[in-house]
């Protein structure tokens, strides 16, 4: 059934999608940090496993238990070296934002510049549970279909966090008003940092996951930072579930235009149902309506 | 206008007057490196028209700049040159408006990502286009134009886009402008019509970058998507023109000046990790230098003034 | 006389809530109008309706008899409708005499930049603020921004003027010397219209009260009329005390 095989790769693809969105989301949700340089460190995650499994032979699912805490480490980082700043100058919620769009942009080709440096611009790829199997009549490759899943568990343990932890309602307040946080005895700029770095080890374990079975090369951050920006923005900024559903969305809306339209269109459809939505609704599909 | 309001224009067209024999005495060497800040400083004066002002950070540079550059790959041989000009404008024109109109409900972050999407979507399509109905990515340019035509031609630009800017600053659409970047609400309870204004500025700004777009591409003679709309070109127009700062005419050519001449040896003489120095200058000028060259100007002033009044009224 | 401003039946929600629910309300030229209300009564919806900073879901508002309730913000203010905002607003960078010079500049009377600078003086000097005209807006303490949130509004020459709580916030002297401004104004027969909790300015300025609760008009009249209705004392107060 070849329909069944498109929607089914397309979900699994809006599955990673929805969790590389997720941590962006958190990132400008909490910390208020639009970060540009998001997808080079999902790109620097995809290299890390990489070397990890050629090199040493060690597999993704334990490259993700050191690119996650390595990747909030370096995130919270550079929340509190290169944000904290900005968040002070700051006259207006607008000026931070485009302060920060500036400086990730900077961070952006210094990151890329890297791993430029280290690893040329060539692509790799390596080849872990290439196997196939079959679900419901169609034949999915096992590294896509875990990937899938591993997706799935940690978006959910993401939410469970912030639906039943102290941590997590404490996010989830500065997310929605920042000014009245601290009223409540919230220390703002400590949970900031700590959303930014959640949404680090997040990009980190997209990445992860992402080399399992894509080819990739040391330009393609700007690809997923686009990817993640089109499915926060889709979704509504800060909106987790927005994100999952925009992810879907945006994976289903990729695999269709391959298998029906033409493989070389792929990004032009993101874009564009990029662009329509935002016509449509200023805000996302789940933004809250501006007053 | 009484004789004060000469004297910027007048100071326009003298400073072109001292630029415009150059080419006859610079080596081919000074002349690449001349056009190429001629051509930003078009492009960051013109970004600077409708962003400065607004403060609506645009990074739709390179959509506009590719647009012109294809409209002289495809018409340079089948229309005479001097009309392809015009007609790259009028399809810039075109386009800002269809743009303009469909942006306006957006703002502040959601702009920016709208015009970077903008360009990677124009992008993406021409490349799509090219390999499906050209049977290539990229095309020849075999178009007879001098590099000193070409800097001719920038340069009588740069006059014109300094010229206009400093009609819309005096002109009652160059305070609407103002307004709408110190609060868009107030604007439009102050009786401004917030959506011409816009619209009619992004249209001239992104009418100079399509121009500029047909000048440059017979330049390289074989262009592809990712030269012609090449993503780094609207950020290095933006970056220019936040060193120089947006808020006034001349400000944007004050870092296109130096900042062309250092990524121009950055790249001549450290191609790999070009990268990483255009990362960290982006990130020394949003740390150290927010408000621009204009903006350390203008506190130079105000301190010399400062010190000044003190020497004439001793007993404050 | 046909009334300078008539609304009839304007409604307005916001997802669940009908923040104006059917008001029905109408100024003649020359008064001086209270709109007073409980807090989340609805008066600031109403006049963000009048000037087109939102539109209305249903009903009719005519200004000199046109209708206007589908009309932008700026062609309100061009046909004669000039407010000042609830949360002070000025264009910071902008100096004091520039701030009134836009509001001159494309107002009910717009006209050149360099008339628009010469305008913006003698209303600078009417808010008491012509010695700070070359100083940025953002200099300002808060009563002064509202001056020169005033001065703004006047430069556009309106027929009529909406104060949304102008006088809140204010001093006793401050408070004073700004019913005196509102007063001469009144004086010089513009009609205005004031959101307002202050009811010491309200009994001094108002000829007339129009009083709000849940989105709709519940009593109108002369300020102590209206002030001591029963539903008005019971909107104030809530049930059980009243």
């Amino acid at each position: 059934m070849f329909l069944v095989d498109v929607i089914l790769s397309g979900l699994i693809l809006g599955g990673i999608y929805a969790l590389i969105a997720m941590g962006l989301s958190l990132q400008y949700g909490v910390a208020r940090i639009m970060n540009l340089a998001y997808g080079e460190f999902t790109i620097a995650a995809s290299f890390l496993a990489y070397v990890m499994f050629t090199v040493a032979g060690v597999s993704p699912i334990l490259a993700l238990a050191v690119a996650m805490p390595l990747s909030f480490a370096l995130n919270w980082a550079v929340y509190r070296v290169l944000m904290t700043p900005l968040v002070r100058r700051a006259k207006s919620p607008g000026a931070l934002e485009v302060d920060s769009i500036l400086a990730t942009f900077g961070l952006l080709f210094v990151v890329q510049g890297i791993l430029l440096m280290i690893f040329g611009g060539s692509y790799v790829s390596y080849s872990y549970l290439a196997v196939p199997v079959q679900i419901i009549g169609s034949t999915v490759a096992l590294n896509r279909l875990l990937a899938a899943g591993l997706a799935v568990a940690i978006a959910l343990a993401l939410t469970l966090f912030l639906m039943r932890t102290r941590i997590g309602t404490a996010i989830r307040a500065v997310s929605v008003n920042p000014a009245a946080a601290p009223l409540v005895g919230i220390d703002t700029t400590a949970y900031a940092a700590f959303a930014f770095g959640l949404g680090g080890a997040l990009v980190a374990a997209s990445g992860v996951l992402v080399s399992m079975f894509f080819t990739f090369n040391a330009a393609m951050g700007v690809v997923f930072t686009m990817k993640a920006l089109i499915v926060v923005i889709m979704g509504g900024v800060g909106n987790i579930f927005g994100a999952l559903v925009a992810g879907l969305i945006l994976g289903l809306a990729e695999a269709l235009t391959a298998a029906f339209l033409d493989g070389g269109l792929t990004l032009a459809v993101n874009f564009a149902l990029f662009l329509g939505i935002l016509l449509i609704r200023p805000t996302g599909l789940f933004g809250k309506a501006a007053r | 206008m009484n004789a004060k309001d000469w004297i910027v224009p007048l100071a326009i067209l003298a400073a072109a007057a001292v630029l415009a024999p150059l080419p006859l005495v610079a080596g081919s060497y000074w002349m690449a490196l001349l056009v190429n800040v001629l051509m930003y400083a078009v492009l960051a004066t013109a970004w600077a028209l409708f962003s400065g002002p607004t403060h609506y950070v645009s990074l739709a540079t390179a959509a506009f700049f590719g647009l012109g550059a294809y409209t002289m790959a495809f018409l340079g041989e089948k229309l005479p040159l001097a009309l392809v000009y015009p007609v790259a404008a009028l399809i810039g024109a075109v386009i800002a408006t269809i743009v303009g109109l469909s942006t306006l409900r957006l703002s502040g972050v959601y702009f920016v990502i709208f015009t970077f999407g903008l360009a990677e979507l124009v992008r993406q399509l021409v490349t799509w286009a090219e390999a499906k109905y050209g049977g290539t990515v990229g095309r020849f340019v075999f178009i007879d134009v001098t590099q000193q035509g070409i800097y001719w031609m920038l340069l009588g630009v740069l006059v014109l886009v300094l010229l206009t800017g400093f009609l819309i600053q005096r002109s009652r659409l160059g305070w609407a402008l103002k307004a709408i970047g110190e609060d868009e609400t107030v604007a439009r309870h102050a009786g401004i019509d917030t959506t011409v204004a816009k619209v009619a500025v992004f249209v001239i700004s992104a009418t100079f970058m399509t121009v500029v777009g047909a000048i440059m591409a017979p330049r390289w003679t074989y262009i592809d998507p990712s030269i012609a709309f090449n993503p780094i070109i609207s950020f290095q127009v933006l970056i220019m023109a936040l060193l120089g700062g947006a808020a006034r005419l001349y400000g944007p050519i004050l870092g296109v000046v130096p900042l062309a001449t250092l990524f121009e040896i950055l790249q001549a003489n450290f191609p790999n990790s070009f990268s990483i120095l255009l990362g960290l200058a982006f990130l020394v000028i949003v740390y150290f230098v927010p408000s621009g060259i204009v903006g350390l100007i203008d506190q130079g002033r105000d301190v010399l003034g400062r010190a000044g009044r003190r020497r004439a009224h001793p007993a404050e | 006389m046909q009334p300078l401003l008539e609304l009839h039946g304007v409604s307005k929600a916001f997802g669940g809530l009908r923040a104006v629910d059917g008001l029905t309300a109408s100024v003649r030229r020359g008064e001086v109008v209270g709109l007073v209300g409980p807090n989340g009564s609805g008066k600031t919806t109403a006049l963000n309706l009048i000037t087109g900073n939102l539109t209305a879901d249903s009903g009719a508002i005519l200004f000199e008899g046109r209708p206007i309730e589908r009309a932008a913000a700026h062609r309100i203010t061009r046909a004669g409708i000039a407010r000042t905002f609830q949360l002070v607003r000025v264009m910071p960078s902008l100096t004091l005499a520039e701030n009134v010079a836009v509001g001159a500049m494309f107002g009910a009377r717009a006209c050149s930049p360099a008339e628009a600078q010469e305008r913006a003086l003698p209303l600078l000097a009417r808010v008491g603020l012509a010695a700070r005209a070359d100083e940025r807006a953002r200099s300002l303490t808060y009563i002064d921004q509202k001056r020169l949130e005033l001065a703004r509004a006047l430069a556009a020459e309106p027929q009529l003027l909406l104060l949304d709580e102008w006088l809140a916030g204010l001093n006793p002297t401050e408070l004073k010397d700004g019913i005196a401004l509102i007063a001469a104004l009144a004086a010089d027969g513009m009609t205005i219209v004031m959101v307002e909790h202050v009811m010491d300015a309200i009994r001094a300025l108002c000829t007339r009260c129009v009083v709000m609760n849940a989105g709709t008009k519940i009593a109108e009249g002369s300020p102590a009329e209206a002030l001591s209705d029963p539903a008005v004392i019971k909107a104030y107060l809530g049930d059980d005390d009243a």
